[in-house]
């Protein structure tokens, strides 16, 4: 089934990423989420989108060696979590680095690029990746 | 009177040296070098397209001032590589750059000037007071069949010229030369571009190129020496330079927005890479002619004066283009092949 609708939901957040802030409690979620888990229904109503800086470090990360079959070209690539200076922990793709270049603590910033497709006819999805900040 | 408010560029970090390219093809990278005068360009990363790189730029051109985004009424992306054949990149741009629904957007065609007449059309829009400000993007990642010479040149970059009243550089004028010449195209559907060898050089980039600045002189009463910075479209090293001498240009105008010999042929980016390259520098006071050249063809000519709003400028937020351009990832013709997609994978 096509991801059109799904993804177009969700377009903006992963393209700047934009997330949800809990103006009860001020704790910032990225993916965005309806409620928070923390203040339950003292949240409803109470939370706003925020589009984050852009800029974090690497928390933790991994190598990919065997990975996904739209992802063969980049082989091997680095997986990471990343700290954001915003709060949230963020899963993405660390690229234009060979893995020896990052290491955790390593500052990293956003940056748009293609992240998979829906075969040659299909839409092209982008969403955030980060690179390693000079 | 429109000036440019704002400016940023993006160059992938890929680079494939001539020498790589010609060992897979037998010639000779020293004829390549001092024929075309190209020693390396820059190479799209798989993930990277022609949204991708304009959105980078144009965030670059955003971190450089601090105009509230929603007074930006113009976007308009100019290239020969839109990742679709149907679906505007700049309406996903309006998304990703986060900017006001209530704007124009288009894309715009018009081989290596599609860049610059966004350009014209911001600066029309904002001339007659329909929008305060404006984006014209021009970026590209052009291709060149394996073996053809286009190869050595074809590259990737984009570059987005944030345009409005008051900003640090004034439009003087801008005209056009169009004629119906068949020096390079591609036909609906066809993955690499045909072009006219030999006949690409008089009676189109010459003919345009050096109509198109003659002509801009004329209508200022100009000189070359006039001009501090002057800046051509730039197919390979060697035509650009020779324009400049034709025309009377000295190197010292020229060299600093000259990057095909590091970057190669950004195609619709071409001439306003080598003007956010100047931009990076100009001082108040600086005269610019950049001439774009579109086969097909035509020329699109700016004739700028950067004023004293260029010091309050904030340049250092984003890269310049000489930090790009020294940046690189080396790769080898494999990585190139691989990552153009000139390998035929299982369920291409």
């Amino acid at each position: 089934m096509s991801e059109v609708p799904r993804f177009w939901r969700e377009s903006r957040h992963r393209y700047r990423l934009v997330g949800t802030r809990c103006t009860n409690c001020d704790t910032l979620y990225f993916p965005p989420r309806v409620i928070c888990p923390t203040c339950r229904r003292e949240s409803v109503g109470k939370m706003k989108e925020e589009e984050m800086s852009g800029v974090g470090e690497i928390y933790s990360f991994t190598v990919v060696h065997d990975g996904l079959e739209q992802f063969k070209m980049q082989i091997p690539y680095v997986m990471a979590l990343v700290k954001m200076k915003d709060g949230p922990l963020v899963t993405a793709q660390i690229v234009d680095c060979s893995p020896e270049e990052v290491k955790i603590g390593t500052k990293v910033t956003a940056t748009l690029r293609k992240v998979r497709s829906e075969g040659k006819e299909g839409i092209i999805q982008y969403g955030y990746k980060f690179t390693i900040c000079p | 009177m429109s000036s440019i408010v704002s400016y940023g560029s993006y160059i992938p970090r890929f680079r494939i040296r001539v020498e790589e390219i010609a060992k897979e093809w037998g010639e000779n990278p020293e004829n390549i070098k001092s024929g075309l005068f190209i020693h390396s360009k820059s190479v799209p990363g798989p993930d990277e397209d022609v949204l991708t790189i304009s959105a980078e730029a144009a965030k670059n051109a955003l971190r450089r001032t601090d105009l509230d985004k929603s007074k930006i009424g113009a976007i308009y992306v100019g290239s020969e590589s839109h990742p679709y054949a149907v679906k505007p990149t700049s309406s996903i741009l309006v998304e990703a750059l986060g900017l006001s629904y209530d704007i124009h957007s288009a894309d715009y065609e018009f081989a290596c000037k599609a860049g610059t007449a966004a350009m014209q059309n911001v600066m029309a829009m904002v001339d007659s007071g329909q929008i305060e400000n404006g984006m014209a993007i021009g970026a590209d990642t052009s291709q060149g069949a394996p073996g053809d010479a286009l190869e050595y040149s074809a590259s990737a970059g984009g570059t987005a010229i944030l345009i409005g009243k008051n900003g640090f550089a004034d439009f003087n004028a801008t005209l056009s030369f169009t004629t119906d010449t068949p020096d390079f195209w591609r036909r609906e559907g066809e993955k690499y571009p045909s072009h006219g060898g030999r006949f690409t050089g008089e009676p189109a980039y010459f003919k345009h190129v050096l109509t198109g600045a003659k002509k801009m002189m004329e209508k200022m009463g100009t000189k070359p020496e006039d001009y501090d910075y002057a800046i051509f479209h730039q197919p390979n090293g060697k035509f650009p330079t020779r324009a400049a001498k034709m025309l009377g240009f000295k190197d010292e105008q020229v060299k600093d927005g000259l990057l095909t010999p590091f970057i190669g042929n950004t195609y619709s980016s071409s001439m306003i890479i080598g003007l956010s390259a100047v931009l990076d520098k100009a001082e108040s006071g600086d005269r610019i002619l950049g001439v774009a050249f579109g086969s097909g063809a035509g020329s699109d000519v700016f004739d700028m004066t950067v004023n004293d709003r260029v010091k309050s400028l904030k340049r250092e937020r984003a890269k310049g283009v000489m930090e790009q351009v020294n940046n690189p990832i080396w790769i080898d013709y494999a990585t190139y092949v691989k990552y153009r997609g000139k390998i035929i994978m299982r369920g291409a």
